[in-house]
């Protein structure tokens, strides 16, 4: 029974620079890197030493309170440093690839003949359970955990994203074996979001999965939104997530007993000389990808993800664990004369304070530029526009402020994670912080509730 | 403009902490700001951030109050030469100038006494200096009568702004629309030189008035019984006595559209306002028997005294209105409906407008707080019916 869902609140921010629908080779990586710091909470601890021979799909580190996570290499070659933040902090396990792409074998069998124990040890072995997110709170999922459901988002509709029906036509053999994988996982239902613009979407055939449609502004694909429109997570109640490119490894991991983590991400952002799709690896050496395609004109912002929830990188640095694109703006660090006073024919605004709202189909180069200054919650309703969900975002925020742990719970913090707030934080009058403060609840609700 | 950003750089290092004006950094910091905005970039959260900022939305809202603000100035000459008789003889650049030379000095005293305060409590708490002043400190002479002495004005400044904003942590924190409580505490600490009838006309170089002339406002006749000597489409237009900025409907309306249209202010608290009035002097209508106030046709409430100032520029203030959808439509209809139950049924007090306000901004959390708990009993009934 497929419902469609169609959201009215939101926004889509219309940027220059979006892929283009062809695909090329990125150049071979000569490192790559898992990122302990991609996961929120995480604590890792290494399972190799520097100079270690690992294979695609040998684990690097592991997760400290639940042992049998682990995080694998994505190529075959020697553990070549393991950089530390403070307090000797893990940020990235490089590898340096060998280029013989030798693959660590895993059984190669239908998940619809292996029992749920098989599949677990399975996807746990292999890497691939850190793509399976729990909701609450957006960790890795705890393999012991019964979730109700599972929700994976046919779409990314956020700024300059890849677009599935393109970098997934091919992979649907693959991305049905996976469901099949994750179907054995629940008691419920797997649910699918599909892309509501979209009339007949490559996923609408898939079996074994109850897909509903969504239409309206993003963040109509995050899969936050699409559960709580389906069946909202209640307290006490966990969730999955869970993503299509990590149905497509699930996929080929069972089809073939090898992990192989090459994906199609989107080189987008005004700053790109000629925005399209890449073939790569996750954990890419992110000049292995950028290198030689941006103009260069001004100082340049690397982001591995979009540009509302993405990581800040620099060309020495990887592609994150699950980031399907790179996006490259301006830094933009510079003054604005009277900014604030200007007609702004040139200024995209989600308010309509400028004149550029007379040209609502025009694409526009943001950078990175703060636009203002931190002030105290002023302007009221406005968060509300972009969270097409029952919660009164300002409230929960400051329960969360206020450290509040039965307020937060009352006002819904166990719906949302950091990329559901995006937008309310791109569009605030007042800069304030949504998704540090966000997180910083959720990571108080993991200690104190668990 | 290069100059300016020079200067500013220059100086930074020499107000930053230790140094030698660092007492002056929070004045050093406003004022880089408004001239240039930061260029900070992001550092943590999304990468790209909207335009707007608080000085936008101010800026927005200064602009919606310029065409009141001018019909003000120009009512003030208009009733002043009405009042002399000389209307025929002075020409619109007469009134006009006369008038912009009675409320400037108001405005200057205004903002150098409030922005003043904010900087030094900016400076004391270690904080930017907020723009919320840069509205309120017009707001407040555009609600006084044009005779208020300059002094008076820079008292109710400083008391609105110490009491009704900074002892509750400065913009974004009070509990009161800070105009009002100035306006309020003049009211009361001064209640000879704020109301009756020789208030709302500036009368320098009047020694006597024409023959039939009243500086009455059209609300203290109707409140005497006289509800025949209003002339609707004066009152509309604003050529009436009253405070500074709120007689021109008409000009209202413009900053009303500007605020709508840009979205900085909520239509729905202005919609609601205006319905909880009509619904009130509807009501007084049907009961008003020989009663002539009571009587006056519910829509004049609309043109006469502050109900609409207030409704457009006073009520949607957004730190002390309600801040839910639903509560912000029933903190509008209850002001609305007070505000004209108190102008027509209490005495006392001539204008309700002011009270209604401050009387809904005091509930207006009370109101959101059930509408938050309604939102949360329904997240509540949700995990209990699945259970």
């Amino acid at each position: 029974m497929s419902k469609h869902f169609k959201l009215k609140r939101g926004l889509d921010i219309r940027l220059e620079g979006a892929a283009q629908a062809t695909t090329a080779n990125a150049s071979a990586p000569a490192t790559v890197a898992l990122k302990p710091t991609d996961f929120p909470g995480l604590t890792p601890k290494l399972s190799v030493k520097v100079d270690a021979q690992v294979k695609a799909g040998d684990a690097l580190f592991f997760d400290k309170y639940n042992p049998e996570i682990f995080f694998t290499s994505p190529v075959s070659g020697t553990v070549k440093t393991i950089n530390r933040g403070e307090r000797r902090k893990i940020l990235e396990v490089i590898v340096e690839a060998d280029g013989k792409n030798e693959f660590a074998s895993f059984t190669k069998a239908d998940p619809a003949k292996l029992s749920k124990e098989e599949i677990v040890a399975q996807l746990l072995n292999s890497g691939l359970w850190p793509f399976i997110k729990q909701r609450p709170y957006g960790t890795i999922a705890k393999p012991s955990d019964q979730p109700k459901n599972i929700f994976i988002s046919g779409f990314d509709s956020s700024p300059l994203a890849p677009d599935y029906e393109f970098i997934f036509k091919d992979q649907i053999a693959s991305i049905q074996t996976g469901i099949n994988a994750l179907a054995k996982l629940t008691d419920g239902k797997v649910y699918l979001g599909l892309p509501g613009k979209v009339s007949n979407s490559i996923f609408s055939g898939l079996k074994n999965v109850e897909t509903n449609s969504f239409s309206g502004p993003h963040p109509a694909g995050n899969v936050g939104i699409q559960i709580h429109k389906t069946a909202p997570v209640n307290k006490g109640e966990v969730v999955w997530t869970t993503s299509i490119q990590a149905l497509a490894y699930m996929g080929r991991l069972f089809e073939t007993g090898q992990v192989d983590f090459s994906r199609t991400i989107a080189l987008a952002g005004s700053e790109v000389k000629a925005p399209q799709y890449y073939q790569t690896i996750h954990g890419a050496l992110i000049s292995s990808i950028v290198g030689g395609k941006t103009k260069k004109n001004d100082p340049e912002r690397i982001i591995s993800g979009n540009v509302l929830t993405g990581t800040k990188v620099e060309a020495d640095n990887y592609l994150g664990f699950a980031d399907q694109q790179i996006t490259v703006i301006p830094e933009g660090e510079h003054y604005a004369f009277m900014g604030w006073a200007a007609p702004g024919f040139d200024k995209y605004s989600a308010s309509k304070t400028f004149f550029s709202s007379l040209f609502p189909k025009k694409a526009y180069t943001l950078d990175a530029n703060m636009n203002g200054a931190e002030r105290a919650f002023v302007v009221t309703g406005q968060y509300e526009k972009y969270l097409p969900m029952d919660i009164l975002p300002v409230y929960l925020l400051k329960a969360i402020l206020a450290n509040d742990i039965d307020k937060m719970e009352q006002l819904g913090i166990y719906e949302v994670i950091e990329e559901d707030l995006a937008l309310c934080e791109y569009a605030c009058t007042s800069k304030i912080k949504v998704q540090e403060i966000l997180r910083k609840g959720l990571d108080t609700m993991v200690v104190e509730v668990g | 403009m290069k100059a300016i950003k020079n200067f500013f750089e220059k100086t930074q290092p020499h107000v930053q902490k230790g140094a030698k004006f660092h007492w002056l950094h929070s004045t050093h910091d406003a004022l880089f700001t408004l001239f240039f905005v930061p260029k900070n970039t992001s550092k943590s959260g999304t990468h790209i951030h909207d335009f707007i900022d608080l000085k936008r939305t101010m800026g927005i809202v200064v602009l919606a109050l310029v065409p009141a603000l001018l019909f003000g100035m120009y009512n003030v000459g208009y009733q002043h030469f009405g009042a002399l008789g000389q209307l025929e003889t002075a020409s619109f650049f007469d009134l006009f100038l006369f008038g912009l030379l009675k409320v400037l000095p108001i405005i200057v005293v205004s903002y150098v006494v409030g922005l003043g305060i904010e900087f030094i409590f900016a400076q004391f708490r270690g904080h930017e200096v907020n723009e919320g002043f840069l509205v309120s400190g017009l707001l407040i002479p555009m609600v006084m009568p044009v005779n208020t002495p300059l002094w008076m004005i820079a008292i109710a400044v400083a008391f609105a702004v110490i009491f009704g904003k900074e002892v509750f942590g400065g913009t974004g924190m009070n509990i009161w629309n800070p105009a009002l409580v100035a306006r309020a505490f003049l009211f009361f600490a001064y209640p000879g030189q704020m109301s009756g009838d020789s208030v709302w006309i500036s009368a320098s170089g009047i020694d006597k008035a024409v023959d039939g002339f009243t500086g009455a406002t059209p609300m203290a006749l109707a409140a005497a019984g006289h509800t025949d000597a209003l002339n609707t489409w004066n009152a509309f237009l604003g050529l009436i006595p009253g405070s500074i900025g709120e007689t021109s409907t008409i000009a209202i309306l413009i900053g009303a559209l500007v605020l709508i249209v840009t979205g900085i202010g909520s239509w729905r608290i202005m919609v609601s306002t205006v319905l909880g009035g009509l619904f009130m002097g509807l009501l007084l209508n049907i009961f008003a028997g020989d009663n002539s106030y009571m009587a006056l046709p519910f829509y004049d409430h609309l043109i006469i005294g502050g109900f609409a100032f207030g409704a457009i520029f006073m009520a949607t203030d957004p730190v002390s209105a309600a801040q839910t959808v639903k509560g912000k439509w029933i903190y509008g209809f209850l002001i609305g409906l007070l505000a004209i139950l108190i102008r027509v049924v209490n005495p006392a007090y001539p204008e309700g407008m002011m009270l209604a306000i401050l009387l809904m901004n005091t509930f207006a959390p009370l109101i959101d707080h059930y509408v938050v708990e309604g939102n949360i009993s329904r997240r509540m009934k949700r995990a209990k019916v699945n259970v």
